[in-house]
């Protein structure tokens, strides 16, 4: 791809030349794939950790309901004010009030999806390493991308605003189901579930700009000699990824300008006629329908959730070929499968509406679909098992991560079953089986994905190896406590216990005779509790490493320190801008390990046959 | 290394960037509107009997922004075929035109919802129901503000015809309310409620107002990219023509969806 | 660079360009014609006024967006969001239709039991 016109030479003999830009072009406001990467990045992180504290804190009322929380309790009185923070029966400041308790829940559940692993999965990560691994300069619109990440940073800010406005923060669950989520603040107009959609219609823009930028750049920036069946496979997964989101939330914005409108405007798209609260009509027009919210809003639910795991199956997938030191196994199934996963995932959405009085017609429609999606994702999952025979395994941080990831989907995708058969689902819905179905396949499954990514990136972006022992603690020690906190949970939920419950089940300590949980499974909660503040603790290692390594980690001895195919590792160390010093061509597929008669067990895509 | 692509055409796609990435956008944008219009269905198959109305729109004045919208359409894209050609004179010309028929879109949408404001129902305690003006044509009132503004009654001009009545197929139906009756007396205490024809008033009205407003902010934000595309990025003819051209194809792109969501909305919220 | 219009192929465009004007005037009349003609069959008058909106849009979209010109890449991408703007409408409204037979709502009484109450608004 030489200049072709005087133009582009001209350009090309002045690239040396650039001024450096200032710290705030360089650092804040800046164009560059790479930056904005880590930018989404580190925020998501941040995002991440925010998130995971909020769930730390209801797990102590759900382990001890009634009972102050200790060390944090007067601080989140001080700050949140009396409506959200009690005394206990003690005199004790500092006990969770139920407010608190559904705001920290819908929260917790919207800044996992929406403020954490998206953005680092699909935006850090994408942004990062996918203009790399095709071999492009950067993204093919980088200042739509910057826009992508202002809007984000925005919407996170408006997020966590939310939770000083009076009333406090959205307390109707991630789902925002209406009526629940126009009449639970109906004092004020400006509530946290107004505040809640307005950081969504930032979140779901800065969504489709990053979307509409990923498809460009893989369809219109491939290097030469990078046919589509030569992407690493993690391209193609987050090729998938955006047409989900290009497509999926829109009908959710729309949701959310009318659920906004039944907020502030007075109407009643989701509100029905007749509606009493407390005793009261709703003044309102009614003939609105709570259903055509839960329509629109799984038309996005569920595509997302597959926004969640492709990203994590892409990078399993490169480290799994890297530390093998074999080619993937199935590649062209993988890649099919990841389409058609893109495909179904539009037609299974009401799977998670199987309690709304449907029909048998429509829910054995949905039960189809939904059987049948679980065909590809078994063929990929399938493809990386089959991938680990005859290889040659290193046993190196981001393999731990990545080989856990197997199993522990496994798991997750399995218990899905259940959910999927509608009259399974009849017993399951919204118990703590679905909390630990779910939970397995992001926090074992998915996020067990990102600190691999982490582990395995982070020498290219900053010349330096994150700590081995202490990235092996790491991960002993969050596979241990995620397995003891989402295990008990599938037989919590198998025995009746239901999600959301302010004081872990301990109302059914009431009715223990009359069809309730037994005691043994709400006892259940304190071990679980106990598990995820040890999760918690099992995570400063981690965050120490990873800043600590970046000035004191080990030196990479090259470029490409874990002898890797793909096109990312054949750039500098960090990549400057503009990436590839000369514009690149590509020769081969991209696993191209232990090659019979190759003298090195690896060969990058981008080196010439040679003669 | 330089973004290619950005003017030149990729070999395997014929396509340069921007074509791309508005396509994408506005396949995103026909899942949005799409949504809102499978709610409209939703909306008003599920509406109990008589409280969805029809009828309430001006036709005419609708029509009239049909065709002001369709003409923008093709002065857009005669402006880009002019560019093409050479001729940057006529391009200026043609998004000129484009530019003043989307004012007068806006223009026209004002006046239209400010007719809605000050358009109204009551509903009384015995069950019966009127539409029609107050005195004055105050804007925005409702049921609150016969309390708030401590009114004994409201001086009321019914419609001829309410629209739960059973429609007519004559020249009453041109007009959107076929004509005054006389004022009547109508005191506060027989009112159960009160409502001009704004969101609130019914599903009708939510989803008018927000298909209509969502279009609307659509059209304003497709005619600031050509306006500043007419005005000061228009330098960019002089510097990188094709580049330039590209552009203005790009913002064409939009505007003829913004026109495509108008064709549809027509008939389904005016008409049908 | 790379692209092929030459003066007269656009001025052959141009006149396509007002044929098509010309055509969507004509089916905007046509459009609001239709209205004052009343047909017995909603099922009919929203057809109609579908059909008609579909050409209009078709030829907007076929014309003046230069699909007809344009490459499978772009067609594959609408025909793809087509289908799920089609099914997620299809799909709800078939949701919102189906009940369950049978249920307490619709279950006679048994003899000597109280009415059942009246059946659930959808």
């Amino acid at each position: 791809m030489q200049p072709t016109t005087t133009k582009e030479t001209h350009h090309a003999a002045h690239e040396g030349h650039h001024d450096e830009p200032g710290f705030w072009r360089k650092y804040i406001f800046s164009t560059d794939h790479k930056i904005i990467g880590l930018q989404y990045g580190i925020t998501g992180l941040i995002f991440l950790f925010f998130g995971f504290c909020l769930m730390l804190l209801m797990r102590w009322q759900i382990a001890y309901p009634g009972k102050a929380i200790p060390v944090v309790g007067e601080l989140l009185y001080k700050l949140l004010g009396e409506e959200m923070v009690g005394k206990d029966a003690l005199g004790k400041i500092g006990l969770m009030l139920p407010d608190l308790y559904n705001s920290f829940g819908a929260m917790h559940g919207t800044i996992m999806v929406f403020l954490a692993i998206v953005p680092i999965a699909f935006a850090a990560f994408g942004n990062y390493v996918v203009p790399l691994q095709i071999g492009a300069p950067d993204m093919a619109f980088p200042r739509v991308n910057m826009a992508s990440y202002m809007c984000y940073f925005l919407g996170g800010v408006v997020m966590l605003a939310s939770f000083f406005v009076p009333g406090g923060a959205a307390k109707s669950g991630w789902t925002s189901y209406s009526p629940l989520a126009t009449v639970a603040d109906l004092g004020h107009h400006w509530d946290g579930q107004t505040f809640w959609i307005l950081g969504m219609v930032l979140l779901i823009t800065s969504s489709l700009l990053g979307a509409v930028n990923f498809i460009a750049t893989i369809i219109q920036l491939r290097a030469k000699g990078m046919t589509w069946m030569r992407l690493p496979f993690f391209v193609w997964a987050q090729f998938v990824t955006a047409f989900l989101l290009l497509l999926a939330f829109p009908p959710l914005e729309a949701a959310g300008v009318m659920q906004l409108m039944d907020n502030l405007f007075g109407t009643s798209f989701f509100l029905p006629t007749g509606l009493q609260v407390t005793g009261a009509p709703l003044p309102v027009s009614g003939g609105g329908s709570p259903l055509l919210w839960q329509h629109l809003f799984w038309f996005l639910g569920h595509p997302e959730v597959y926004v969640l795991i492709l990203p994590a199956m892409g990078i399993v997938c490169e480290i799994l070929a890297n530390n093998t030191r074999k080619p993937i196994w199935g590649y062209k199934s993988l890649v099919y499968s990841v389409l058609v996963i893109g495909f179904l995932s539009f037609i299974v959405w009401a799977h998670h509406m199987y309690l709304t009085g449907m029909g048998t017609k429509i829910a054995t429609f949905f039960q189809t679909t939904t059987m049948i999606i679980s065909i590809p994702s078994v063929i990929i999952l399938t493809c990386f098992f089959i991938s680990l025979w005859g290889g040659s395994i290193r046993f190196n941080t981001p393999m731990l991560f990545a080989l856990a990831f197997l199993p522990m989907f496994g798991i997750g995708g399995l218990t899905g079953l259940p959910l999927g058969f509608n009259y399974t689902d009849i017993h399951l819905h919204d118990t703590y089986y679905v909390i630990a179905h779910f939970h397995y396949v992001v926090a074992p499954g998915t996020i067990f994905a990102l600190f691999a990514g982490i582990y395995y990136w982070y020498p290219k972006a900053t010349g330096r190896f994150m700590n081995e022992f202490w990235g092996k603690v790491h991960f002993w020690t969050s596979l241990i406590f995620m397995n003891l906190i989402f295990q008990p949970m599938f037989a919590q939920g198998m025995a009746g216990l239901h999600r959301r419950m302010y004081d872990g089940g301990a109302t059914y300590a009431d009715a223990a005779n009359v069809l309730g949980v037994p005691q043994a499974f709400i006892d259940m909660n304190k071990g679980i509790s106990h598990a995820a503040w040890a999760l918690g603790l099992a995570q400063i290692p981690f965050i120490i490493n990873f800043f600590v390594s970046r000035t004191r980690g080990k030196k990479v001895a090259s470029d490409n320190p874990w002898d890797a195919t793909t096109l990312e590792w054949q750039t500098p160390t960090p990549p400057p801008h503009g990436n590839f010093p000369k514009p690149v061509e590509v020769y081969r597929s991209p696993y191209e390990y232990s090659v019979p008669g190759k003298s090195a067990d690896f060969t990058p895509q981008n080196e010439p046959e040679k003669r | 290394m330089d973004i290619p692509y950005t003017t030149q055409l990729r070999e395997d796609t014929n396509l340069y960037n921007a074509k791309v990435g508005i396509w994408l956008f506005l396949a995103s944008e026909v899942m949005l509107f799409g949504a809102l219009f499978s709610s409209y269905i939703l909306l008003r198959v599920g509406a109990p009997p008589g409280t969805f109305p029809h009828g309430l729109l001006n036709i005419p004045i609708g029509t009239f922004n049909t065709a002001v919208l369709i003409t923008s359409s093709i002065t857009v894209v005669m402006a880009w075929a002019s560019l093409k050609m050479g001729n940057f004179g006529k391009f200026k010309f043609f998004q000129a035109i484009t530019l003043l028929c989307a004012l007068g879109f806006l223009t026209i949408k004002t006046f239209e919802y400010r007719d809605k404001f000050i358009h109204y129902e009551v509903w009384k305690n015995d069950g019966t129901r009127m539409t029609g003006h107050i005195e004055g044509n105050p804007w925005l009132w409702n049921t609150q503000t016969l309390s708030d503004k401590k009114l004994a009654a409201i001086t009321f001009s019914p419609d001829a015809h309410h629209y739960a009545e059973p429609r007519k197929h004559d020249a009453e139906a041109k007009s959107d309310h076929g004509g005054h009756g006389a004022a009547v007396q109508i005191p506060a205490a027989d009112i159960k409620r009160l409502s001009a024809f704004v969101p609130a008033h019914s599903t009708y009205f939510g989803i008018y107002f927000t298909l209509t407003a969502l279009h609307a902010l659509h059209v304003l934000g497709g005619a600031i990219v050509i306006g500043y595309l007419w005005g000061p990025g228009a330098k960019m003819w002089k510097t990188d023509p094709e580049r330039f051209t590209n552009r203005i194809e790009v913002s064409g792109l939009f505007w003829h969806f913004v026109d495509l969501v108008w064709i549809f909305l027509f008939p389904v919220l005016y008409l049908l | 660079m790379s692209d092929s219009h030459s003066h007269d192929h656009i001025a052959k465009h141009v006149r396509v360009y007002i044929i098509v004007f010309v055509a969507l005037l004509v089916g905007t009349v046509i459009t609001v014609g239709m209205y004052y003609v009343h047909f017995e069959s909603v099922a009919l008058t929203v057809a109609i006024a579908v059909i008609i909106a579909t050409i209009k849009a078709s030829l907007v979209a076929g014309f003046f967006m230069h699909l007809v010109s344009e490459k499978k890449s772009i067609y594959t991408v609408l025909a793809v969001t087509a289908f799920f703007f089609a099914g997620l409408m299809a799909i709800t409204i078939w949701a919102m239709h189906d009940f369950p037979d049978n249920t307490a709502d619709t279950q006679q009484p048994l003899p000597g039991a109280a009415a059942a109450p009246a059946p659930h608004v959808p």
